[in-house]
């Protein structure tokens, strides 16, 4: 390819190449011509999604694909200014990963039972917090929207503020964590280390429920908004109390916002990456080596690019299997209920 | 507020107490961190190398005048200034057109573009990184135009980011808002876009809202690719702020401030929008 002369004579590529516009409105002014078939509203829905459409492209979907032809490269640092010429290897990427009697492979499970296990507590706790204060806030109480943006905040707080503040929180020396803990109530004979050792999985998983679970409670607070009154009202006429309410018609009425809420925490949680490398930096204890940070460091650390995205396309595929699992049980479970 | 009032009915002691406890313990595990970024922000630097202090021996405002030299705070403010305000008005404007077309039209291959755009939603950021880092630097060389370490680079990567939200939920609003409005405004003489703008805009203005918001924490807050695809001139505040740990010293008591005056903005925007965040979700995602 000859490069530069795309950019520089603009005038001859004018001609052909102005269709297809950055913005939908440009691109149908200059398609007058196209009215003769008759099918210039067809052409509008598509002209509407083309920038999204592109960008996605762009940014998604042609790194994914090439994401996935690395995979099958050896792309250590000598190949890595011009990838083209990288040798192939085949599956060996993966041989590697997956080989669980090797170190690269045994260390890849461990971080990937770790995340399991991360997830399960943090999206737990997340959505626990968030339906006992979604149900306990729906009466209108004094104080109730000074409460409501307290609990909001750590959400709105820019992710790497919120885990610089628990890292200092979580200091061995000069941490409240361990003046509450060791100095003012002596639960521990000497102060423990948070940041380092098994303590760390701990940490995650509270700053991933402190940072998580307010949105959880604002996505329910929109869904209880949905639920009728009168439903409300007439259990209650049936003599029904709070308790039954919540059992009978809250929970129920809110089962398909649990299904795709419960969803959406558990990708963000498990691809999580801001928590764990603010809260570590570059090297996360073993006890706190999430997948996503692990998959980095493989990448970044030892420059070995082609077994890092063999990793990541392991993980894309389990969250694709995992994710159409779910969706098929939910959706299943949710027809034999409308039956 | 947007939520109505319900009936204030007789609640039995044990959910009026549950009620106090419960959301006692939340707000005190909701306001800690805060509260430790707020007075440790207002101490001298000895009193934070030492033991935690629940409250502050003296009182100074220095650290609020420091963080502006130690890093070029100001420098950082601006890079994510311009690449969020940018990454916003842009993926709000897509995602508009996006989601006109997806709750108006009937077009072949409108199932898979919504399934495509909502499945990368869950792509691990990692498997993309490097790919895009080396396609950015590719297209770099080959047109001349430098994406990789630039503000350009980082404004489409974010814009993309809340791209698939804003769309599925934008989608959901609209298609709230009555058809017979803007299919009026076609009979009218509208176009398409005439009845987009005169019309379906105006009427999903609290769901654009709720969504330009969401477009500007995610760019705001974005870490990862921020790390890798900026230089020293474009270095947002995600990034920067990690100047106020040297090798020597951790500057604390300045990291708090920082972190407090970077998140002001979206703090204060949040809390104030949030009632159209919810208004925007009930009436569009979750139904």
């Amino acid at each position: 390819m000859t490069a530069p002369t795309s950019t520089t004579t603009p005038s001859r590529g004018g001609g052909t190449g102005d269709g297809p516009g950055p913005f939908p409105g440009s691109g149908r002014a200059g398609k007058k011509p196209r009215r003769t078939f008759g099918i210039g509203r067809g052409a509008v829905p598509y002209l509407l999604v083309l920038p999204a459409l592109l960008l996605e492209l762009l940014i998604h979907i042609v790194p994914m694909a090439v994401g996935i032809v690395m995979s099958f490269k050896e792309l250590t640092q000598f190949y890595i200014r011009n990838w083209g010429q990288a040798p192939w290897r085949g599956f060996d990427n993966y041989r590697v990963a997956v080989n669980f009697h090797a170190p690269i492979g045994e260390a890849l499970l461990r971080s990937f039972g770790i995340t399991c296990a991360f997830t399960v507590l943090a999206v737990g706790f997340s959505w626990l917090f968030g339906i006992a204060a979604a149900i306990l806030m729906q009466d209108s109480f004094r104080g109730r929207g000074l409460l409501r943006a307290l609990f909001m905040t750590p959400y709105a707080l820019p992710v790497y503020a919120t885990v610089i503040i628990w890292a200092f929180m979580l200091q061995h020396d000069n941490g409240l964590v361990n003046h509450v803990l060791h100095d003012q109530l002596h639960l521990s004979s000497k102060p423990a280390f948070w940041l380092i050792g098994n303590n760390s999985f701990v940490s995650l998983v509270v700053v991933s429920i402190w940072r998580n679970w307010p949105f959880a409670l604002l996505v329910l607070m929109a869904g209880m908004q949905n639920i009728p009154d009168e439903m409300y009202e007439a259990s209650a006429i049936d003599g029904a109390g709070v308790w039954q309410q919540i059992r009978h018609i809250t929970m129920p009425s809110l089962r398909p916002i649990n299904q795709v809420l419960v969803l959406v925490l558990f990708l963000w949680t498990f691809n999580d990456f801001n928590v764990p490398y603010v809260l570590f930096g570059q090297s996360a204890p073993p006890a706190g080596d999430l997948i996503s940070i692990h998959i980095y460091q493989a990448s970044f650390l030892t420059w070995n690019f082609g077994s890092g995205s063999a990793m990541s396309v392991l993980l894309l595929l389990f969250l694709l299997v995992v994710t159409t699992t779910y969706l098929a049980v939910t959706s299943r479970t949710r027809r034999t209920s409308n039956v | 507020m947007s939520s109505r009032p319900r009936s204030p009915m007789a609640r039995p002691m044990s959910f009026v107490w549950t009620r106090r406890i419960v959301l006692t313990l939340l707000g005190l595990f909701a306001a800690l961190p805060v509260y430790v970024m707020l007075s440790t922000s207002l101490k001298p630097l000895q009193d934070v190398t030492d033991k935690f202090q629940w409250f502050p021996g003296s009182l100074t405002l220095r650290p609020y005048i420091d963080i502006w030299h130690t890093v070029p705070l100001a420098h950082y403010f601006m890079n994510s200034i311009v690449v969020s305000v940018a990454a916003t008005g842009l993926s709000v404007l897509v995602a508009i057109f996006a989601s006109y077309a997806v709750s108006r039209y009937h077009f072949r291959g409108k199932r898979i573009f919504t399934i495509t755009v909502l499945s990368t939603q869950m792509f691990p950021g990692i498997l993309f990184l490097l790919p895009l880092f080396l396609i950015f630097v590719n297209i770099g060389n080959v047109t001349g135009i430098a994406l990789y370490g630039s503000r350009a680079g980082l404004i489409i990567t974010y814009l993309t980011f809340s791209l698939p939200f804003s769309i599925w939920m934008l989608a959901g609003y609209m298609e709230s808002i009555p058809r017979g409005l803007d299919e009026a405004a076609l009979v009218d003489g509208c176009g398409p876009l005439g009845a987009l703008f005169r019309v379906v805009i105006p009427a999903a203005v609290p769901g654009i809202v709720a969504v330009a918001v969401y477009a500007f924490m995610t760019a705001w807050s974005e870490v990862l690719f921020a790390s890798v695809m900026t230089n020293n001139t474009t270095r947002t505040l995600a990034v920067g702020l990690r100047g106020y740990s040297t090798q020597y010293d951790v500057y604390w008591n300045q990291i708090m401030a920082a972190s407090l005056v970077v998140s002001v903005p979206v703090v204060a925007g949040f809390l104030l929008l949030q009632r159209y965040l919810v208004t925007g979700l009930t009436a569009g995602a979750v139904k």
